[in-house]
């Protein structure tokens, strides 16, 4: 067995036990945190493949965007999690049953399951040789050239969920002071000021 | 040596991971949201695994195109989590009857 086996199999236990730790764990900021284990993990195992830049992307995007969201999310949330844990002994039959089942269909497939003759001749873009060009530009070359127009839906997508995002969890409190940059722009200070002569003993009467 | 096989069987034992997740947490949207991002990433070690031993990079660029969905479900769910939390006060998931549907 190589120092890779040995590797891999590092990496699959930490994933499969961290992910197992997500779903039991009574804190759910302990689930953020071995969700982040099982995604660093995860993008191990996506090295040891030879994917590095998706292996990268993962600690990036996932790591850093949506783990540390869901983290964001479950400090702000004043949420009584020990409630809703209460009942997690009921389902347990049921989850295990369905998970059981799943698991076997899987093992099943798994078993029977052989390469088809011509999926070699179907590749769409065989990997290059990686001393012509290594991983990062043989993606960008398919990316930007092949699959330019889903890469830009891929960025629309990003922009919808964005402003989705901001526009359901914008708040306009009407209890506080906000500046309103028009009104003081289209302010007139002959109409918002007044000189009066005052005579002396007089007053403004 | 460590094949193709392995790599299919880790990502299948993480998919029921999330499908155990979610029937087992089933008020708690939260770690649902978390069981779901798991079976996504399943999904990314099955189309990475079958494109590095079959030497095809449509399976990364497709990985990449799920992590952009997947960081966009997340990004929205969890934007909808706290709308909800913040009209009705709890995140329960049976108490999520708004629209009576």
């Amino acid at each position: 067995m190589g120092i890779a086996d040995i590797t891999f199999y590092a990496f699959a236990v930490t994933l499969l036990g961290a992910a197992f730790l997500v779903t039991i764990s009574r804190n759910p900021v302990h689930s953020v945190l071995w969700l982040i284990l099982s995604f660093v993990s995860a993008a191990g195992m996506f090295v040891l493949l030879g994917a590095e830049f998706i292996a990268m992307l993962l600690i990036i995007v996932y790591v850093g965007a949506v783990a540390v969201l869901f983290l964001f999310v479950v400090m702000m949330l004043d949420v009584d999690f020990a409630a809703l844990k209460g009942e997690m002994a009921r389902y347990f039959p049921i989850a295990a049953i369905v998970g059981v089942v799943l698991l076997m269909q899987m093992a099943l497939l798994l078993g029977s399951w052989q390469e088809a003759e011509g999926a070699l001749a179907l590749r769409q873009a065989p990997t290059p040789d990686l001393d012509e060009m290594h991983n990062t530009k043989a993606l960008g070359m398919i990316l930007y050239d092949q699959y330019f127009l889903l890469f830009q839906v891929a960025g629309l997508i990003l922009l919808v969920a964005m402003i989705g995002a901001i526009v359901l969890t914008l708040r306009h409190r009407k209890d506080i002071k906000r500046q309103d940059v028009v009104a003081q722009m289209h302010r007139d200070p002959a109409k918002a000021m007044e000189l009066k002569d005052v005579k002396p003993g007089q007053g403004l009467g | 040596m460590v094949g193709l096989e392995h790599y299919l069987t880790v990502a299948a034992a993480l998919f029921v991971i999330g499908i155990f997740g979610i029937f087992l947490n089933r008020k708690n949207i939260i770690i649902i949201l978390m069981s779901i991002e798991l079976m996504l990433l399943s999904v990314n070690i099955n189309l990475v695994a079958f494109s590095s031993f079959l030497n095809d990079l449509v399976g990364q660029v497709f990985t990449m195109f799920i992590l952009t969905v997947a960081a966009a479900e997340a990004a929205i769910g969890l934007a909808i989590l706290v709308c909800f939390f913040r009209n009705r006060g709890t995140i329960d998931v049976e108490d999520v009857n708004v629209m009576k549907g």
